[in-house]
Order: structure tokens, then C-alpha cells, then sequence
């Protein structure tokens, strides 16, 4: 009885120094991204409820000015509002130009992702590496280079002016397009990675099986890889489609500021306009919209999950 | 055997599939390499090839930007490197070397709260956060640049440290607990070794995505504190010079050296 409780104790004592250790190991980190990551999204969701100040900054008003501003345009004679679609159509180009990002990555990705899955364990690593690396190497710069090839005086246009292809060079740079290609660029390796993480467990027996049973190629690919690989393609899509939503420097780029994305806007908020508000508020309907994207992957997933146990 | 071998190889082929992984690769790589290629080119042009030449790079040198840019981008990237090493160590040991405990998918959620959130999101709300304890306190400086670049810079250190303590073996910590060694002994002698190459990998990314970030640094450095990334950005928008291509292209090649060196790192202890 008596060895028991010694025990007990020695047990509990043990339990309340690991809990202790945890903690100090734990509170630096979960302080430092609360305080300065977390706290900071609560402040824009007080600032977008407030009224700009003059030099930028807010004053302590309360206001619904940001989200009035966000769907209507005040007259400034009467006063009067009306509904504009300025800042939605932004919103909605925004959207439009990453899903169409997020299907042009996928298109290359897909047949790259299955390419490296099926090459020999030993070259897998190394065709992985090759499609990260780029991942790693700076943004900006990357952009950069496309907006160097791309370009009026860019190499795609000399050498296709220069084989006579044609008369005047093909505007690319500050079109919808570049954006477009931009986004893709920049994201790819996002779409590549997780498709490969699911077609790497695909079994090949199962093809073999599918065409012994004169399945024709087109039809494995639909019914058999494909559906293998489903929970990679939307968590590839979600992870291209989410940055792509928010993206800056790509529309700033290659779709030279006169395009603006959700990115743009409320950077410009927070610089030229001087509008902190209405920022705050742009940014906080960008965090909704991208809350939304996880909130359908999620249940999705989920069902797929389920629909396969 | 070979005839089923080739018949395998075969049946996994789609047509138009290589082709389109070629052209993937060459995609991410043309314009990387366009780039470098053209930071060696003698004439002004940037597109024209004249002749092999280091001009650029010794006019990068020579630019007092360029060297003030490149000296706070290294400040900040090693000040943050080094905080934000530390707390992903400590957070990892944390996660991995205790039993599950309730609140645990809290604390992932939150330590990779960073990579959650679109980052021109965080940046701006960084900003309105920070200018407001400017005004309370007055205290200005690049402390604040360093303190938003440990933030984000936490969740890529944290990844490669936690993946090598999960594929760490517990016996030879017990062993040491089991010959009296106290915790803090055990750390310093069995755990840390071992971990290191974690630590340094976890370092190198968190050193590497500091240097690359544009975004937070453009909105919340005061005067004075323009790193690299920034630099280039505002000479892209005045006008493309060859003298950002040299730039350009050593930035590159320094993460492209750091993330080789982790990946090299990665595979040597298998």
C-alpha cells in the first residue's frame, strides 16, 4: 500500500516536471508568433472598423467606412451612395487569374509529378532537388528574370523577330498574360510536391491490371491515376491557388501596377493612399476568402478520406 | 525477366508526359540562367551577348547601396537566424521529446501560423502593430525588422529540426538517464551532437528565406534599414541595369549554395 503511493507520487512528480519542462520550452516560441504574429491580424480587425488618419496611421473614430467603401462609391457632392464595382472586379480578377495559374500549374505539374514517380528510388531525390531549388532561390529575383525574357526587347521577342517569325516584338510584359505566367513560375514546385507525394504511392500493378482488362491510355490515366492521385492535386491546387491569391510582387512586376491584384490594393493602401482602414479591411477579406479555400480543402479532404476508408 | 521488366517501364508511360517534365524543368530553369548568363555579358544591352566580362559585378562592389543594403540584409538574416534556430529547437525538443499532451495541434497550428497566412496580410498587420508601439515607446530601429523576420523564419527552421529528432533513436538518451546523467547533461551530450545537423539545416533555411523576403521588409523597415531584396526591387522599378543582374545572380547563387548544402546534409545520414 505504502509503495504503491510512493509510487503514485514519484509518478505525478514526474508527470508535473514534464509539464513544467514543456512549457519553458514551448512559451518562447508560441509568445514571440502570438505576440507578434497573431496579436498583429487582431489590430488590422481594429483598425479596419476605425477611421483614416491624415498622414496614414488611423484616428480612434469608429467607422464601417472600410466596408462601406468596399462595395459602394459616395458621391462627393450629395453625399449619396451608389454601387460600385471597382474593388470586387479586383477581387474577382484576383481569383480569376489564380485559378487560371493553378490550372496551367497543374497541367505541367501533373505529367512532371508522375514522370519523377516513375523513375528508378534512386533518381527520385534527385529530380525532386531540381524542382525544389527553385523554390528556395528568391522570388524577386526569379520575377525578375521572366521580366528579362519576356520582355519588348526580351530574348523570346529577338529570337522570334530575328528568324523572321515576326515584324514587331509580341507584347507580353504588362498583359494579363505575364501575370499568368508569372504565377506559374513562381508556384510550381507548390503543385509539384504534393502530387508527387501521392502518385509515389501509387501502385503500377494497377495500371497492368487496367490494361490487361484493355483499358486504352487515355482511360487508365482517367479512371485509375487520376483518382489515385486526387488528394494531391487539390492540395497542390489549394497551395498555388492560396499565394497566387495574395501574390505581389508578380502583378508588380510583369503586370506593371496598372493591373492591380488583392496584393497591390492593399499595399497601396497602406503606402500611396494612405488609407489604413481600408486596408485593413482589403486584407481581411483576402484572409476570409483564403479561410474559405481551406474550410472547402478541408471537408473535402475529409470526404475523400472517408470515401476511401 | 527483361522482356517483363521493359514491358513494366513501358506500361508506365503516358503519352506527351517526359515531354512535358522536360519543359518543366526547362521553364524553371531558362530564365534563371538567361539571367546569370547575361550578368557576364561586357555591353550594356541585356538581352545582346558581346563578350565574357566581370564589369557588372565590380560596379555592384563599388555601389555604396548595393554594400549598405547587403550589410543590413546580413545583420538581420543572422540575428534572426539565430533567434529563430533557438525557439524552433526548444519548441521541437518540446513537441518530440514529450508524450502528446492535449493543446499539442494548438501549438503546431500556431508555430506555423506564418506559413498560414497570405504574407502581404502579415506584412501590413505587422506594420500597424509595430507603428503603434513606435508611438507608445518611441523606440525605433532595425530591431523591429529582426523581430518580424524570426517570426516567419520559425516554422522553417522548426521542420527540418523536428524531422530529425523524430527519426532520432530514444535508446541512447535513456541509456545516458539510466547512468545518472541529469537532463541538462544528457542534452549537452547525447541529444545536441546528434542533433546538429538538424540545427544547422533548420539554420541555413531560416538564413535563406530571412535574405529572400521582400514583402515584410518593404513594409516594415524605417529609413535606412533597406535590405538586398528591397534594393533590387526599387531599381527594377527605376529601370533595368546590368549591375542588378550581377547582384541578382550572386543572391541567387548564395541560396542555391545554402540549399544544396542542406539537401547534401540531409541525405549523408542516410
Amino acid at each position: 500500500m505504502g509503495a504503491d503511493t510512493r509510487l503514485e507520487d514519484a509518478k505525478r512528480r514526474v508527470d508535473a516536471d514534464t509539464r513544467r519542462r514543456r512549457r519553458q520550452l514551448l512559451s518562447p516560441t508560441l509568445i514571440v508568433i502570438g505576440v507578434f504574429g497573431l496579436f498583429p491580424l487582431t489590430i488590422t480587425l481594429i483598425y479596419s472598423f476605425l477611421s483614416p488618419g491624415v498622414y496614414g496611421g488611423v484616428t480612434w473614430e469608429f467607422s464601417t467606412n472600410a466596408y462601406v467603401q468596399f462595395l459602394f462609391e459616395r458621391d462627393i457632392f450629395d453625399d449619396t451612395l451608389s454601387f460600385s464595382s471597382t474593388y470586387l472586379s479586383i477581387y474577382g480578377r484576383s481569383i480569376g487569374l489564380a485559378f487560371v495559374a493553378t490550372v496551367g500549374a497543374l497541367l505541367i505539374g501533373f505529367p512532371t509529378a508522375y514522370f519523377i514517380a516513375s523513375k528508378p528510388p534512386s533518381q527520385r531525390n534527385f529530380w525532386l532537388f531540381l524542382i525544389t531549388l527553385p523554390f528556395w532561390t528568391n522570388l524577386l529575383i526569379r520575377t525578375y528574370a521572366v521580366l528579362l525574357i519576356i520582355r519588348d526587347e526580351g530574348i523570346i521577342n529577338l529570337s522570334l523577330q530575328s528568324i523572321g517569325l515576326i515584324d514587331q516584338p509580341l507584347t507580353i510584359l504588362y498583359t494579363d498574360l505575364a501575370v499568368f505566367l508569372g504565377l506559374i513560375y513562381s508556384y510550381l514546385p507548390f503543385m509539384v510536391l504534393p502530387l508527387y507525394a501521392s502518385l509515389e504511392k501509387l501502385d503500377f500493378r494497377l495500371v497492368e491490371a487496367a490494361y490487361d482488362l484493355y483499358a486504352t491510355r487515355f482511360q487508365v490515366l482517367r479512371h485509375v491515376i487520376v483518382p489515385m492521385a486526387k488528394p494531391g492535386i487539390v492540395a497542390g491546387c489549394i497551395l498555388v491557388f492560396i499565394p497566387g491569391l495574395g501574390a505581389y510582387i508578380t502583378p508588380e512586376l510583369l503586370g506593371g501596377g496598372k493591373e492591380l491584384m488583392i496584393g497591390n490594393l492593399i499595399a497601396l493602401q497602406f503606402g500611396g493612399s494612405r488609407n489604413w482602414p481600408f486596408g485593413s479591411a482589403a486584407a481581411l477579406i483576402l484572409m476570409v476568402v483564403v479561410m474559405l479555400s481551406l474550410i472547402i480543402y478541408v471537408r473535402y479532404a475529409g470526404k475523400e478520406a472517408k470515401g476511401h476508408g | 525477366m527483361a522482356e517483363r521488366a521493359r514491358k513494366m517501364k513501358d506500361l508506365r508511360k503516358q503519352p506527351g508526359f517526359d515531354f512535358l517534365a522536360w519543359f518543366c524543368i526547362f521553364f524553371l530553369y531558362a530564365p534563371i540562367v538567361v539571367l546569370i548568363v547575361f550578368s557576364f555579358n561586357d555591353n550594356r544591352s541585356v538581352v545582346r551577348w558581346t563578350e565574357f566580362s566581370l564589369r557588372w559585378y565590380a560596379a555592384a562592389f563599388d555601389n555604396e547601396g548595393i554594400r549598405n543594403a547587403t550589410v543590413v540584409s546580413l545583420q538581420v538574416a543572422a540575428v534572426s537566424t539565430l533567434f529563430a534556430t533557438t525557439f524552433a529547437t526548444m519548441a521541437a525538443l518540446a513537441t518530440t521529446r514529450t508524450p502528446p499532451f492535449k493543446g499539442q495541434m494548438a501549438a503546431y497550428a500556431i508555430i506555423n501560423q506564418p506559413l498560414m497566412i497570405p504574407e502581404i496580410v502579415t506584412a501590413v498587420a505587422t506594420l500597424s502593430f509595430f507603428s503603434i508601439i513606435k508611438q507608445l515607446t518611441g523606440v525605433t530601429g532595425i530591431g523591429y525588422l529582426m523581430l518580424a523576420h524570426t517570426v516567419f523564419c520559425i516554422p522553417f527552421a522548426y521542420m527540418p529540426i523536428r524531422a530529425r529528432l523524430e527519426d532520432m533513436n530514444l535508446t541512447l538518451e535513456q541509456a545516458a538517464a539510466d547512468l545518472y546523467a541529469t537532463p541538462i547533461q544528457v542534452f549537452r551530450k547525447v541529444t545536441l551532437p546528434l542533433l546538429a545537423p538538424g540545427i544547422v539545416a533548420g539554420g541555413m533555411l531560416a538564413f535563406v528565406v530571412s535574405l529572400d523576403d521582400v514583402i515584410i521588409t518593404l513594409m516594415v523597415a524605417g529609413p535606412g534599414e533597406t535590405t538586398l531584396p528591397v534594393y533590387i526591387l526599387g531599381q527594377i522599378r527605376r529601370g533595368i541595369t546590368p549591375e542588378i543582374n550581377a547582384v541578382s545572380t550572386l543572391l541567387l547563387l548564395l541560396s542555391i549554395v545554402l540549399v544544396s548544402a542542406f539537401f547534401l546534409l540531409g541525405n549523408k545520414k542516410k
